[in-house]
């Protein structure tokens, strides 16, 4: 069984995350950039699985600027076998057609069983990734998925959706994404961190990949206008003294939002 | 053949289990009217196909299409939308961002190569076509973004748009769908949500009141609903009150949960961390209870209490009950 998990470095949201307003791009200077938490859950349902299963190898793949190779050193560290690293001056700023293309691209060259993915990213909150690569690699998809069971030949969970959740199930190869409802990712310890030095990193460019990123048939998102909103200021704070519920009730019948 | 009008705006929308359309489809259809002419493709399980609701809604036309194979997982959907298009010649392309919403038009825009503009709060038209707008990084900012050609696929935030469309009389026809045969997961059952509960869902709700580690545990938890009930509102919390198990993960707001952009949210014992305004900062009223006077939520409040929310909450529960009389 052969598992590709998709790892995203994105903008800690633990602290301030910036775009700069002249590109639009997101201002990777200003912000530390993490592991996305999905993407660790799922390298961690992978890495289950393999802990489980003899003969399983597990590789990450990532698309992301060159020298941002922490994610993917991270995803190795935790036990992933192999990694793949996307990177091209030319994608910076790709839109999803074009991120979903490249990806198809890189999975392609390799016979896998199961593409995992996050549901969706804390920064682009697109979450559309995985259905576009069911799509361009012409197998099943199985999203939103908060419990997953992977067996030889298939796998299957439940899916929640807005009025109730269903049971799916997909024969492999397949491309699933999970939920924030699975276990989060174990820490890399001691022995990984060393064991990842050795592992092999590959780097593909678009070249290597056979994609053009301005290929004249496809449609792309453009951004149009970026501005900065101005943060909700702060109003009025009183120090409760003994009356504050009955102050706070005139504010909110004042306001109507009683 | 029908023909459709020069500006139609191709609203997609699940018929769900009930028959009843999606709750998003108000918003859907109220945002394509703002910019062109609203035509419908109901998608509906076999025989459940309904165009009366649609065009209450505001749909000058509707397709329907009900699946072929109810158990196929999205695949039928992406078939119908492609013939769906290829008829209408729509200039825009809106889907709830719903989950089956992104899977829909994540598909359908890589199998016809158009362009996606995701999670849009709302759209407006220029001279040039339909133009997305979107609020990131936790409403930090505002973007707008189109396609380079073509009429771009714009899955809509749910509960993000207003405006709603004046009703339309009923035109409608099947769509006819030829199958692209395309690999699916199979639905192999279906658990219809109880509604537990008669509080409104987080998602678009008008009122929200959230609750966070400083309820101390999951019984204390339950002043955060009975604040909700007094207000109609739906209860939310801190990933820090969901982590230490107070409340099901459903009810998370913030970056890695559900966004709100209530009229009104008060903030119980919640310190305010980034990652949690991230979720409720567009909120156009905030109020906050907590006994820290330095905790970062009041920098955000339109009206903050520093005091023991065991003490306020009670007190502010009975002064409204009290005036309601």
């Amino acid at each position: 069984m052969k598992i590709i998990v998709l790892v995203k470095e994105v903008p800690d949201t633990y602290g301030d995350r910036k775009l700069n307003l002249e590109t639009g791009l997101a201002d990777r200077e200003a912000s530390e950039t993490v592991i996305d938490e999905i993407g660790e859950r799922a390298l961690e349902l992978a890495l289950t699985y393999a802990d489980a299963n003899e003969g399983t190898e597990v590789a990450v793949l990532s698309l992301a600027p060159e020298g941002a190779t922490a994610t993917i050193r991270k995803g190795l560290a935790m036990g992933a076998g192999s990694a793949t690293h996307i990177s091209d001056e030319a994608l910076r700023g790709a839109d999803l057609g074009l991120t979903a293309e490249t990806l198809a691209a890189a999975i392609r060259r390799v016979e896998f069983d199961l593409v995992i993915t996050g549901n969706v990213s804390t920064d682009g909150s697109g979450g559309m990734i995985p259905a576009m690569l069911a799509e361009l690699l012409d197998v099943p998809l199985a999203t939103g998925l908060s419990s997953v069971q992977i067996s030889d030949g298939a796998v299957s969970g439940s899916r929640p959706v807005e009025s109730g959740v269903q049971q799916v199930s997909a024969t492999l190869p397949a491309v699933i994404s999970i939920t924030e409802a699975l276990p989060g990712p174990r820490f890399p310890n001691f022995k990984g961190i060393m064991a990842a030095k050795k592992k092999p990193v590959e780097v593909l460019t678009l070249a290597d990949l056979g994609v053009t990123a301005d290929n004249p048939d496809a449609a792309r998102s453009i951004m149009l206008t970026v501005a900065e909103k101005p943060p909700h200021a702060a109003g009025v704070k009183i120090i409760d003294e003994g009356d504050a519920g009955e102050k706070l009730a005139d504010f909110l019948i004042e306001n109507r939002l009683a | 053949m029908t023909d459709f009008p020069r500006d139609a705006i191709l609203v997609v929308v699940e018929a769900q289990a009930s028959g009843e359309l999606e709750k998003a489809a108000p918003g859907l259809f109220g945002a394509a009217a703002a910019v062109g002419t609203p035509v419908a493709l109901v998608l509906a399980a076999p025989g459940a196909g309904s165009a009366a609701e649609a065009a209450v809604l505001g749909a000058a036309h509707v397709l329907i299409a009900e699946t072929p194979d109810p158990s196929a997982l999205g695949v039928p959907s992406v078939d119908a939308l492609a013939a769906a298009v290829e008829q209408v010649q729509p200039d825009a392309i809106l889907i709830s961002h719903s989950l089956n919403g992104r899977d829909l038009a994540g598909r359908y825009a890589a199998r016809s190569r158009a362009a996606i503009s995701a999670d849009a709060i709302g759209v407006s038209r220029d001279d040039e076509g339909v133009v997305a707008h979107h609020s990131v990084y936790g409403g930090a900012y505002n973007v707008t973004s189109t396609s380079t050609f073509g009429a771009p696929v714009i899955t809509v935030r749910q509960g993000s748009v207003d405006a709603r469309a004046t009703a339309q009389p009923q035109a409608s026809e099947t769509l006819a769908v030829t199958p692209s045969g395309k690999p699916a997961a199979r639905i192999d059952s279906f658990e219809e949500a109880v509604a537990a509960t008669s509080r409104p869902e987080l998602r678009g709700a008008a009122k929200v009141v959230a609750g966070g580690r400083g309820l101390g545990s999951e019984e204390q938890f339950a002043l955060v609903g009975q604040l909700a009930d007094t207000l109609g509102a739906a209860v939310g919390a801190s990933r820090a009150a969901v982590d230490a198990g107070y409340i099901p993960q459903s009810h998370q707001v913030g970056q890695t949960g559900v966004s709100v952009s209530s009229q009104l949210y008060i903030a119980l014992g919640i310190s305010g961390a980034i990652q949690h305004r991230a979720g409720m900062q567009t909120a156009k009223t905030i109020v906050a209870i907590n006994k820290d006077s330095d905790a970062p939520i009041f920098e955000i409040a339109d009206y903050g209490v520093v005091g023991d929310l065991f003490k306020v909450v009670p007190q502010l529960i009975s002064a409204l009950e009290a005036r309601k009389k």
